[in-house]
């Protein structure tokens, strides 16, 4: 018996959200009495591979020339490397959406996404879990003997822990129906559902020409910028900024929404968040019912003054 | 070309969202049912493509009875049939399944599902319908252009987008992107009362067999009241969140 982790890279590095994943499925390996074997796929250096060991990982398999992007190729390596595993862990990430589920169908196993906690019992398997956009949390059953989890990033946290890892190398070469042509990514920015801090505007800062003192507060707190719906809708920010129930999810440390009025559709996208921080003109936002630190107030005079003061302490 | 959207009759996104018996069932009364957000970017994406190519858009719910009115609604959008699958889905594998078994006695060149439902939030149906019928999945797909049998796609990635290539037949789980807030399709008069005479059809289920149970829901424990601080003493705010959340 063991527990298995998908271990996501990007570009041949690891992120916080894998060494989550990882710190969880070591967890549940103690639980279980057994240990944890992680298994990669992708271009990825030794050196990387071995910062696994400092989460909890005693083995690791690497599929250097598995394409994670191609979810049937992933599933069938994963699936070779699961006769063992009770339980397969993995982060919820977009491209672990296009894995899991197929992995569920292909070994018949019971997978329960966006879970927030390490199991309560394990025969039967029972986790809680996000649902209803964060509006409510599920106790979940796993019926078939083996179970497939993944965690919502955020909600577990990194564990360190001593110990050796070995490495095996797979030279698996499996390939899907489709073609990967390439990636846009926007270099040198922080992705929402990977950054610590979340700086956020809405309608109430009039105009795209006014993102330049999100920015800069963004920056100085090494956090990803992101917006309401309407702000995207009209094109003011990219769609990729978009949060809430129907945009990207959030459980940041901390999330700084200004002119956001915090309509129940925004908060169910956001409110996994620790930490919330509204700054708004309207002392009735609904946000503040939601916020734990607020100011009513004008963004334009007191987002400057935030970054003065941040700018003392950094 | 045959296009079969997959929608999930949810709660409206403004709904309170309430559990009956101890937590064991979720209070639908006086909760509207709306088409799951991310299955309508889906549905208007089938009635363009289908406008370019001709052939037919099927619109398939895994439900009980009351998840008809939704499904009207998609007829009413432009959908030309529909398809309940008459079974409570508890379960995404079983709710898979059912469709699966569908599709495989009446073929379809694109299975559009969503992103995710904004219920159950599984993320899952898509994919496992996917492996069920051994075709190619593209998860969070924000494009998707046809020429003929191959389709540009592509699909959100943490921090960005990839791009793709694949042959018919394939499912998406879709999003906003596919067609843009603006272009989604509101039902008129005139759709509504055609939807009228589109069939509905309504098949029983062949298996019931699923992976997963609900045990029970909670609601997330409440937040404590808000700290205000004067618009005046930011540096206040700053040290609140240096010493006191410990944040930054
Ligand atoms: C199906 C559906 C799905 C949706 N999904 C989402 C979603 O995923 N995410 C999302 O965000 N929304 C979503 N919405 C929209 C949501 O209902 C709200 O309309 C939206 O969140 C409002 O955005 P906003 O707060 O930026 O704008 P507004 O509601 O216009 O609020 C602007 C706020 O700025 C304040 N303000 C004005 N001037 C200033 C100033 N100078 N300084 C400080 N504050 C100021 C105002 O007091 C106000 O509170 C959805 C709606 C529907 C129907
Ligand atoms: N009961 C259902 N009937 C038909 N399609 C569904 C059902 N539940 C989910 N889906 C589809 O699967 C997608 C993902 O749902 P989920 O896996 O529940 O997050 C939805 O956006 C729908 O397209």
């Amino acid at each position: 018996m063991s527990v298995l982790v998908y271990t996501e890279s990007w570009d041949g590095k690891f992120r916080k959200s894998t060494f989550e994943a990882v710190s969880y499925a070591s967890e549940t390996a103690k639980l279980l009495g057994t240990d944890l074997v992680a298994v990669s796929l992708g271009e990825i250096s030794n050196d990387e591979l071995n910062k696994l060991g400092n989460y909890g990982a005693s083995k690791v398999i690497s599929a250097s020339n598995i394409i994670k992007g191609d979810g049937q190729a992933a599933t069938s390596v994963i699936a070779e490397q699961a006769n063992d595993a009770k339980v397969i862990v993995f982060s919820n990430t977009y491209t672990a959406k296009m894995i899991a589920p197929r992995l569920s169908a292909k070994l018949k196993i019971g997978a329960i996404s966006n879970v927030i906690e390490v199991a309560t019992s394990t025969t039967p398997l029972i986790v809680k879990r996000k649902a209803f956009s964060s509006k409510a949390i599920e106790i979940v059953k796993v019926n078939s003997e083996k179970a497939i989890i993944s965690i919502a990033p955020n909600s577990f946290g990194l564990i360190k822990t001593e110990g050796t890892l070995t490495i095996e190398n797979s030279d698996t070469s499996e390939k899907g129906g489709i073609t990967i042509k390439g990636q846009e990514t926007a270099s040198g920015k922080i992705s929402i559902s990977e950054a610590e801090i979340v700086v956020s505007g809405g309608r109430g800062l009039k105009g795209p020409e006014n993102w330049g003192m999100i920015e800069e507060l963004a920056d100085l707190l090494v956090a990803a910028t992101a917006c309401s719906k309407p702000v995207s809708d009209i094109g003011w920010r990219p769609h990729s900024e978009h949060v809430g129930q129907t945009g990207k999810a959030v459980a940041a440390d901390l999330y700084i929404a200004i002119g956001i009025s915090g309509a129940i559709q925004h908060l169910a996208g956001v409110n996994s968040s620790k930490v919330m921080v509204a700054i708004n003109t309207d002392p009735e936002a609904p946000f503040f019912k939601a916020a734990d630190y607020g100011i009513v107030g004008d963004a334009f005079e007191v987002v400057p003054k935030l970054i003065e003061e941040i700018k003392k302490i950094r | 070309m045959n296009i079969v959207v997959c929608i999930s009759s949810v709660p409206d996104t403004t709904a309170k969202i309430n559990f009956t018996d101890n937590g064991s069932n979720f209070d639908a009364n006086g909760v509207q049912f709306v088409i799951n957000p991310y299955d309508e970017f889906g549905l208007t994406k089938a009635m363009m493509l289908k406008e370019v190519t001709g052939g037919k858009v099927t619109v398939i719910t895994v439900g009980d009875a009351t998840v008809e009115a939704v499904m009207r609604k998609s007829l009413a959008i432009g959908a030309d049939a529909a398809v309940r699958i008459n079974m409570n889905a508890t379960d995404s594998y079983s709710t898979a399944n059912e469709i699966a078994n569908y599709l495989s006695n009446n073929p379809a060149d694109i299975i559009i599902t969503g992103r995710e439902s904004i219920d159950y939030n599984g993320g899952a149906v898509g994919g496992i319908l996917a492996e069920m019928m051994s075709l190619p999945f593209i998860n969070a797909c924000n494009g998707l252009e046809l020429s003929g049998n191959t389709a540009k796609l592509t699909r959100e990635i943490d921090g960005g987008k990839e791009n793709i290539t694949a042959e018919l037949p394939f499912v998406i789980g879709g999003q906003k992107g596919l067609v843009l807030e603006s272009e989604l399709r509101i039902p008129n008069m005139r759709g509504i009362m055609q939807a009228r005479s589109k069939p509905l059809e309504i098949i029983e289920p062949s298996s019931k067999e699923g992976l997963t149970s609900s045990v029970s829901f909670e609601k997330p424990v409440e937040k404590e009241a808000c700290k205000l601080v004067d618009a005046d003493n930011v540096a206040e705010l700053v040290n609140l969140l240096q010493n006191e959340a410990k944040v930054i």
